[in-house]
């Protein structure tokens, strides 16, 4: 029997030629096979039939996801979608990549170990407010603090649709549904301070139909290194019909969605007349410009390594029904999960073999009877 | 040395033991090594509390180590001690029942304090009431002898040197049965290199109780036992969670398939992270996850991706990752699950072993979900165990349960070396090409009925897969009927077609009328039974052990019906015989054991003389 390694490129049941590209983390798949440029939205859509419910808001967000992959510049067999379970879980049946379809709220988990075993993948998870922030809250909290490389998706709809209605972790309290016939006695998270809570280095908040402001946010997401957490505020047209009209709805989200960017100042309204400053009793307020002048108004920086400005401006609205935060609450860098150990790896184990394991075995104290 | 005698004897079972903070496992294991380079056949079983400090001087802190060693093959770690070491008096009193009648017993007579008798339930002094009168007693001043032996180091308090008294009872006892001082010595010397006086002291100790032994009065007689003729080869004494680490390792690199190993810390199955963890150089990546069941998803999400993913537990952690494995056999994805099984249920006695877990391995999931279930035998037969479940489970793209067990986890055993060129090729062969005209059907099966397994970054290869079933061939998901009726089938005979040696019967007289059966680490009571049995009692029995719980050996059945009476012993309440008699319509007769400790020969033997006696 000839030397084997251990390495993946010289690996049993696949040709000389058929390198899988467990690559190295960092090195950018657009190089890594002949990918036919430029990639459309057709090329991310799969054959699949879409099920939602018509006028679903996950239609938009697909729809947006789509036409956004071709940007990434990655050939779709190095995009792997996982989901969890929910209406939001079929998504990765629409998508014409790689897709894991898990089980209840441990999408994050199963996206971890995709993630960390091949640092070469553009890995993406779409997960519900229920599936993310009730059944799978943990793996969610563990994934946004290790800073796994993985975009999540978040569609909050702030309503459990697939079992036909009842009161989500992010429903209001309050809310009549089917289990909750007087009202729930719940109080709601808030999938941003959650996330800022669990230390995740990236956090951002879009809508659905807002095709433009998704894009602009995905794209944010892709280009972050380590976890990003995406909140896209998903109107359920069925069991919770608009709940975000307030940021959605033609006519009212002009006043209301307070567009976050980097280094611009916090103003919102048709015309900008609105705005975010600092009051004198240290908290934020919604101010008038006109009011306060243009100076007094607070200037976003996502990129403080400190999480209380973007905790507060979470804070600016308890719900979406006002004037209400959306864009990146928070981009900071730091170390990215498993990627110093996947070069490390990938190093060592091109090298173990058969000798090597000859080695293992006879380490430690050994005799011999002749 | 000698106006001593030295008196022969093949077989010794030697169990130390005192409180969890006295050493007795180190004292245990360093003894385990330097009987091995004895060339003595040998079995050990660590037996210590779930608490890391239980209440000192009580008998739920009692820590105990035991090994039997012997001039001949053996396969168990003794029933009865011939010798028990016992630092304090509640050691004493937990212990002293298993010693045999007349068997030796070594006491740390400094530790039998009015308070620690108090402490252990003593109303007297067992030294001098005359209770012990059945046993050799010898009472030595451990901890004062050792405190003398250490004065003159600089830096070593009284009160450190007493914590050297575990290697003067290492000492005595290495005397008594004729161990080399050398891989003791070495030992202490590499593990206290950098501190000098703690290195004296331990030195001082283990000279000192070695020295007492040879000069003192006391022992009259010490013993030699002779190295046991073993098959040529190179040697290495092993416990179960080691060789189960060697045997994924060795399956990584014979599968080409980089080990993926995430876990959630549980007793007894941390250890095998902990081991697993330190060999990087083999491209082995751990995850230490945030539970249980995001371990199994990690594994599963790794196996997805190409590697050998593998997550390792005990009984609770089973209980929650079952939805997983229950997505793996949806998936028909390559996962390794290790569940070394402890006694429950729930948290049950952590550190204690059981092998009650198996109708859970077996159905333990909702729907029908079936998957192949492999037991070792041995602690050394992990390693091969190890090998075939990640056989199984790559080249059938399934889930596998691994069931070992906290007893085999912790015991150890010499490990005859396996020649690695000879370790059985695993082929993932993954796919990388369209399989119908240019397109990928996920769930189109080869000859064995397993799916093409195209990991991630295979061009034109892309495909969805999911716990909702699927149209088998496209895996488009289904809700037809028909579809969920044929998967449902297919999925069962897929298992049922995994390919598993024949039964292996011994029956060397040829003409047994009865069988005793045995599955898991009950293997070495029921041999060792049965060696006795015909050598001493010349008595004809044949056994077999069943190594693949699902599929079962092809021949099974008809082995069974050979025999007028098949005896099962289990640590359950009869869970494979359950299996058997459902399966095969046979009158298997169950012996059960469920206290916590492993089967012993005792055990077997007094169920066969009932039979046959």
């Amino acid at each position: 029997m000839s030397e084997r390694t251990n390495g993946h490129r010289s690996g049993n049941g696949h040709g000389p030629d058929a390198d899988l590209g467990f690559g190295q983390p960092g090195e950018q798949a657009v190089s890594d096979g002949p990918v036919e440029l430029p990639l459309t939205k057709a090329d991310f859509s799969s054959d699949q039939e879409t099920r939602w419910c018509p006028g679903c808001g996950d239609y938009a967000i697909l729809a947006s996801v789509q036409s956004f992959m071709p940007e990434l510049g990655i050939p779709p067999e190095k995009i792997v979608f996982v989901t969890g379970i929910g209406c939001a879980g079929r998504f990765v049946y629409y998508m014409d990549t790689y897709g894991m379809h898990g089980i209840h709220g441990r999408a994050p988990a199963l996206a971890t170990g995709v993630a960390t075993s091949r640092p070469d993948l553009s890995v993406w998870v779409v997960s519900g407010d229920g599936d993310a922030l009730s059944i799978g809250g943990n793996h969610l909290i563990h994934a946004l603090r290790r800073n796994v490389p993985l975009k999540v998706l978040l569609f909050n709809n702030q309503i459990y649709g697939l079992t036909k209605g009842q009161y989500s972790p992010t429903s209001e309290e309050g809310k009549v549904t089917k289990s909750t016939p007087f009202g729930s006695q719940d109080h709601p998270f808030n999938p941003v301070t959650l996330a800022l809570g669990a230390e995740a280095s990236f956090v951002a908040r879009t809508v659905d139909t807002d095709k433009a402001h998704v894009a602009e946010t995905l794209r944010a997401a892709a280009e972050h290194e380590g976890a990003a957490l995406v909140e896209i505020y998903q109107n359920c047209n069925v069991f919770n019909d608009g709940a975000f009209d307030a940021v959605r709805a033609k006519g009212q989200k002009e006043q209301n969605q307070i567009k976050l960017v980097h280094g611009e100042p916090i103003r919102f309204g048709a015309d900008g007349e609105r705005g975010v400053a600092r009051g004198s009793d240290g908290r934020l307020d919604l101010v008038d410009v006109a009011e306060v002048g243009e100076d007094a108004i607070l200037v976003h920086d996502a990129e403080r390594p400190e999480p209380s400005l973007a905790f507060e401006l979470a804070h600016l609205a308890a719900r979406p029904t006002g004037p209400t935060p959306i864009g990146v609450f928070r981009s900071v860098s730091r170390p990215v999960y498993g990627r110093d150990l996947a070069i490390e790896l990938e190093r060592s184990s091109s090298e173990a073999g058969t000798e090597q394991l000859r080695e293992l075995l006879h380490s430690g104290e050994t005799w011999t009877v002749s | 040395m000698d106006n001593k005698t030295l008196e022969k004897k093949d077989r010794v079972v030697v169990r130390f033991a005192g409180d969890s903070g006295d050493g007795m496992q180190l004292t245990g294991s360093r003894f385990t090594d330097a009987t091995a380079v004895v060339g003595n056949d040998l079995a050990t079983l660590p037996d210590f509390p779930a608490e890391i400090r239980a209440p000192a001087g009580t008998p739920h802190g009692v820590s105990a180590f035991q090994i039997h060693f012997a001039s001949r093959d053996i396969l168990t770690p003794g029933d009865h001690p011939n010798v028990l070491v016992a630092m304090n008096p509640a050691a004493l009193i937990t212990q002293l029942t298993a010693l045999e009648k007349g068997g030796t017993l070594i006491v740390n007579e400094d530790g039998f304090s009015a308070h620690n008798l108090k402490k252990a339930g003593y109303e007297s002094n067992p030294l001098e009431d005359g209770s012990l009168d059945d046993y050799q007693l010898f009472a030595v001043p451990m901890t004062s002898m050792t405190v003398r032996a250490t004065e003159d180091i600089d830096g070593i308090t009284p009160r450190d040197a007493a914590r050297c008294k575990n290697l003067f009872a290492l000492g005595l006892v290495s005397w008594m049965y004729g161990r080399p001082t050398e891989p003791s010595t070495d030992w202490i010397e590499k593990k206290f290199a950098d501190r000098e006086s703690v290195r004296d002291a331990n030195l001082a100790a283990f000279r000192a109780g070695y020295n007492f032994g040879e000069t003192a009065e006391l022992f009259a007689v010490h013993y030699e036992v002779e190295p046991a003729p073993a098959p040529p080869g190179t040697y290495r004494n092993v416990n179960g969670t080691q060789a189960l680490a060697y045997g994924l390792i060795a399956a990584s690199v014979q599968s080409g398939l980089p080990l993926f190993l995430a876990s959630y810390p549980i007793t007894p199955a941390s250890e095998l992270l902990h081991t697993l963890s330190r060999h990087r150089r083999f491209g082995v990546r751990t995850i230490q996850a945030e539970d249980e069941i995001a371990a199994a998803n990690m594994a599963l999400g790794a196996a997805f991706s190409g590697h050998l993913g593998v997550t390792a537990t005990s009984g609770p952690g089973m209980d929650l990752k079952a939805e997983t494995i229950g997505l793996a056999v949806a998936m028909e994805l390559p996962l390794v699950v290790v569940d070394i099984q402890r006694a429950g249920p729930s948290t049950g006695m952590p550190t204690k072993t059981e092998a009650a877990d198996l109708l859970m391995a077996l159905y333990g999931r909702h729907g029908e979900s079936p998957l192949p279930v492999v037991a070792p035998s041995t602690p050394a037969d992990c390693f091969d165990a190890a090998i075939e479940a990640a056989r199984i489970a790559v080249t059938h793209r399934t889930p596998v349960i691994l069931l070992s067990d906290t007893f085999l986890a912790n015991s150890s055993e010499p490990w005859r070396l396996p020649d690695v060129e000879a370790l059985p090729e695993i082929d993932p062969r993954f796919a990388t090409e369209p399989n119908d005209g240019d397109r990928f059907m996920p769930y189109l099966r080869d000859e064995r009925l397993a799916r093409p397994w195209a990991v991630p970054g295979t061009q034109g290869l892309r495909h969805r897969i999911g716990g909702l079933e699927k149209e088998d061939v496209t895996g488009n998901i289904s809700y037809q009927p028909e579809n969920h009726d044929h998967m449902t089938r297919l999925r069962a005979e897929r298992i049922a077609r995994v390919e598993v040696p024949d039964l292996a019967v011994d029956d060397p007289s040829g003409d047994a009328s009865l069988l005793v059966l045995g599955w898991g680490s009950s293997y070495g009571a029921i041999e060792g039974a049965a060696r006795r049995l015909r050598r001493e009692r010349d008595m004809k029995l044949a056994t077999g052990h069943v190594r693949h719980l699902n599929p079962l050996p092809g021949n099974l059945q008809a082995v069974l019906r050979s025999y007028e009476r098949v005896l099962l012993p289990e640590m359950n309440l009869g869970q494979l015989s359950r299996i058997l008699r459902s399966e095969y319509l046979i009158d298997v007769e169950s012996y059960t054991k469920v206290d916590g400790l492993p089967i012993f020969t005792r055990d077997v033997m007094e169920q066969v003389e009932a039979r046959l006696g």
